[in-house]
Order: structure tokens, then C-alpha cells, then sequence
């Protein structure tokens, strides 16, 4: 696997995309620092950007990687490699490569701008936790998308289908029921609402940190009330540890009954 | 050396595999032929264990192929369309799968017999279908395996290449492989192949040598002999 792996990894170092990647974080960072003056409230700002943004890159990348990638996977199962190795190889190769443009573009602006002597360098390690789980997450959904579907144009549609939801129509759902069931008390409701979509638990669990959850109204104040900051947090992560596992499970499972 | 039964597959509501029947022994060249969309390529695929089987049993020199992907270090495959990742160069991609697999020496050889040198460091996306073959058959020849699996293997050769892919089959046959060919020139397989096997909708019509084939059918040639299968049956 860590053979696949590599040569995911630079296969995708060399392609222009992850430099283009790189350098819209690295625009990204530097333009909202100059912008805020302030690390702490660009750390908010960012993090309004990459909650919508990452899913959405890492989602498109990941189908775009798996089908161009065909003949090279083609190439591969016929080697003496296991299936679920040549998967894995090049789920983690896109995933790191596109967490590796997001960290170091991000964190390079914020280190020069002085993030080590500021109060903000947990808050800003969070956010880019939070970011490359997003990525994980999101990439293997991607994996999984391609996988079900041998036709790239409604691979692509599903896998923007599934962004739009997760980062947009989720939220009006959710909130609508709130409106609608207002009588009732929603704190369970709100609270698992939360929880099952990655992109509403990541935003939850950097406004816990940043505690400013009082901006977030009812959701924050639940998990404030129920977890208490560190609590939450750890729960939080844990959750978008499933998220990652259980879609990565869903790859090697189809991956080893698919025909090529 | 290899042995299959009741071999079963479906694409859809397409069966292409039904219930077929295989065992060949070690040494020699076979031949598998049939019409287009006969299953040649799917039964070469079940073998690698690249498309699953909802049927049947296949063991590749003993091993069950569904136990796991060992048994394919025994197996050298030229696959039917030569894609490769088109961002890679000649010279990277030997040194990849040569990585992947295992460590050869035979690879200079092959460069060597089919010309490929002043094409190593170009990129796979911008050689001519005959320069990819090539490279194809580089990658297949460069390790010693028992099992050698060629699909389509003439595809693109000019007819110099051609020779030496031949001269190239039958010194792997005289060092005691077993080698299964698919093609659709008639006269390639009438030239190089000890026996053949002819598959008609999922099943083994024909399997014998060619002069077999003669005296079934009645025909004097190789051409007209499979043309005679084909016309009989309507396919």
C-alpha cells in the first residue's frame, strides 16, 4: 500500500493542480491577515472559507483523481497488489497531497505573520485539524461516489450533489425543522442534527473552541450545556473519526467486488 | 496449470460466461478465439482475477485465485488496450512496476530488441499506439513468470515488430512456458499456436490443434474453418 501510496502522492506533487491549490491558500492567507491585522479574527474568517471550500476541493478532487487515475489502476490489478492496498494507496495519496497544499499554504502566512508568540496558534491548529479531517472525510465519499459509478458525468453531479447538500441544503433543512418544531424541545434533535453532517460538526467544534459559541445560537449552546468544552471536543473529533472510517471501509468493501 | 469450472459471469442482464469449462496443461501456446463479445477478454480478466465470477471456480498453478493476489506474481499480462497514465515517462513507468513487483534485469533486453530507447524519456500520453504496444510488451516480457497472458498482443506492431514479438513468444515457449494468446488475425494464430480454443456464447465450442479443427469442419484452411463455426451457429 505505502508503495501505491507514493506513487499516488507524487503522481499528484507533479500536477499542477495541488500547486494551484497551494498558492490559493497561501493568496488566502496572506490577503486575510493584511485585511484583519488580527490573527484570531482571521482564524474566523478562515474558517468560514474552508468549511465550505475544503469539502467542495476534496470532493472534486477525489472524482476527478479516481477516474483519471483508471488506467493506472487498471495497470495496477493486475499486478500481485492486493485490492484493497491499490485503493487505499490512492485514497491516502489524494488526501494527504491536498491536506499537505492546505496546511502548508495556510501555515505559512500565519507563521510568518508571528502565529507562534500568539494566543491564536491553538485555535489556528484546530481550524487546520478540522480542515484536513474535512478533507479525509470528503475525499472518501468522493472514492466512494466514483467507485458506484462507471460513468464520470453523473459521478461528477452526484459528487457535487452530495457537496451542495452536506454544506448548504442540509442547513435550511435543519433549520426549518427547528422553526417548525419550536414548540418542542430540540436539544437532542439539534444535537444529532449536528452531529451527522461533518461539515455543521467542524463548524460547531472550532466556534466551541473559539468560545464564541453564543454566535451560533441554539446549536452551540447545546453542545456547551450537554459537553462542556472539552468534552464536546473530544466527542467531536471522534465523530469525524467515524466519518473518515466508515466511508473508507464502504471503499475497500466495493473495491474487492468490482469488475474492471 | 490452469483449471476452470463451471465458470459463470454476467454483466447486467448480459451473460457473457456461461458455465464454462477449461484445463490447460503445462508448456506450449493456446489460442483462445471466438467472435467479438465472446468473453475472450472476461475469461483473460477472470483469471487475473479482475472481474469476479458470480460462478464458478478458477485455480492458476494450484492456487484458487479468489484466495488472494499472490498467485498473480506468476503471471505476466499484456493487457488488450495499452493505457497508461499519460503524465508518466517510458523510463518511470519500468522502474514503477519494477518497484511493484519485483526486481528484473530483462527489462535493457527489451528495450533493446524493440528499439525503445530514444522513447524512454518521453511521456506514455505522447507515443504512437505501435510505441505504446511495445512498451506493453516490454512490461509484460520483463519477468520471468511460468504464465504469460497476452490479449490482442499484435495490435499496432509494424511488421518488423511483429517478428520479433514472434521470435520473442516462441523463446519463451522453448523455455517451457505456458503462453495464452488472444487475437483475431487468423494467420498469427494459424503460425504460432499449438491449440486452440474456441469460444462461442460463454462456452468452449472447439478445443484442439488446428488440424482438428480441419478435419471437423471440413475445411481446408484455418480461415475457413472458423468461418464455418461462425457461419453454422449464426453468430
Amino acid at each position: 500500500m505505502l508503495k501505491i501510496l507514493k506513487y499516488s502522492f507524487y503522481d499528484l506533487m507533479r500536477s499542477r493542480w495541488s500547486y494551484v491549490y497551494f498558492a490559493f491558500y497561501l493568496l488566502l492567507g496572506i490577503v486575510l491577515l493584511f485585511l484583519n491585522n488580527d490573527l484570531s479574527k482571521a482564524v474566523i474568517t478562515l474558517m468560514n472559507v474552508i468549511i465550505v471550500l475544503v469539502p467542495l476541493i476534496g470532493t472534486i478532487f477525489g472524482v476527478m483523481y479516481y477516474y483519471n487515475s483508471k488506467e493506472f489502476t487498471e495497470l495496477l490489478l493486475a499486478q500481485p497488489l492486493k485490492r484493497s492496498s491499490i485503493f487505499l494507496g490512492q485514497y491516502l495519496g489524494v488526501a494527504i497531497s491536498l491536506s499537505m497544499s492546505l496546511i502548508l499554504g495556510l501555515g505559512l502566512p500565519f507563521i510568518f505573520y508571528g502565529l507562534f508568540m500568539s494566543s491564536a496558534i491553538w485555535d489556528f491548529s484546530l481550524l487546520l485539524i478540522t480542515g484536513t479531517f474535512l478533507t479525509f472525510i470528503f475525499t472518501a465519499l468522493a472514492f466512494n461516489i466514483a467507485l458506484s459509478n462507471e460513468n464520470k458525468i453523473k459521478g461528477f453531479g452526484y459528487a457535487i450533489l452530495l457537496w451542495l447538500f452536506l454544506a448548504i441544503i442540509y442547513d435550511g433543512i435543519f433549520l426549518m425543522s427547528l422553526i417548525m418544531f419550536e414548540d418542542y424541545p430540540l436539544d437532542k434533535l439539534s444535537l444529532i442534527g449536528t452531529m451527522l453532517n461533518p461539515i455543521d460538526l467542524s463548524r460547531t467544534l472550532i466556534l466551541l473552541k473559539l468560545d464564541i459559541s453564543a454566535l451560533l445560537g441554539y446549536t452551540g449552546a447545546v453542545f456547551k450545556q450537554f459537553f462542556g468544552t472539552n468534552f464536546g471536543l473530544v466527542v467531536s473529533i471522534g465523530m469525524l473519526a467515524v466519518w473518515v472510517i466508515l466511508p473508507v471501509f464502504r471503499i475497500v468493501f466495493k473495491a474487492k467486488k468490482k469488475d474492471f | 496449470m490452469v483449471s476452470i469450472q463451471n465458470l459463470h459471469k454476467k454483466f447486467g442482464k448480459n451473460q457473457v460466461l456461461a458455465g464454462l469449462d477449461l484445463e490447460i496443461k503445462e508448456g506450449g501456446i493456446f489460442a483462445v478465439l471466438g467472435p467479438n463479445g465472446s468473453g475472450k477478454t472476461t475469461l483473460i480478466k477472470c483469471l487475473l482475477g479482475m472481474v469476479i465470477p458470480n460462478k464458478g471456480n478458477i485455480t492458476v498453478l494450484g492456487n484458487n485465485v479468489k484466495s488472494g493476489s499472490e498467485y498473480r506474481y506468476k503471471i505476466d499480462y499484456l493487457p488488450q488496450i495499452a493505457n497508461f497514465p499519460s503524465n508518466l515517462k517510458v523510463k518511470e513507468l519500468i522502474k514503477m512496476i519494477k518497484d511493484l513487483r519485483g526486481n528484473t534485469t530483462k527489462d535493457q533486453e527489451l528495450i533493446d530488441l524493440f528499439k525503445l530507447e530514444p522513447f524512454l524519456d518521453k511521456k506514455l500520453g505522447n507515443l504512437s499506439g505501435g510505441t505504446k504496444q511495445k512498451v506493453n510488451l516490454v512490461l509484460t516480457f520483463m519477468f520471468d513468470s511460468p504464465l504469460v497472458i497476452l490479449d490482442e498482443p499484435t495490435s499496432g506492431l509494424d511488421p518488423i515488430s511483429l517478428l520479433r514479438l514472434k521470435k520473442l513468444i516462441q523463446t519463451e515457449k522453448a523455455n517451457g512456458k505456458t503462453i495464452l494468446i488472444t487475437s483475431h488475425i487468423m494467420s498469427f494464430v494459424e503460425e504460432i499456436s499449438d491449440e486452440i480454443v474456441f469460444l462461442l456464447e460463454g462456452k468452449i465450442y472447439f478445443k484442439g490443434t488446428i488440424n482438428e479443427l480441419k478435419t471437423k469442419t471440413n475445411q481446408p484452411d484455418f480461415e475457413h474453418a472458423i468461418a464455418s463455426i461462425l457461419t453454422d451457429n449464426h453468430a
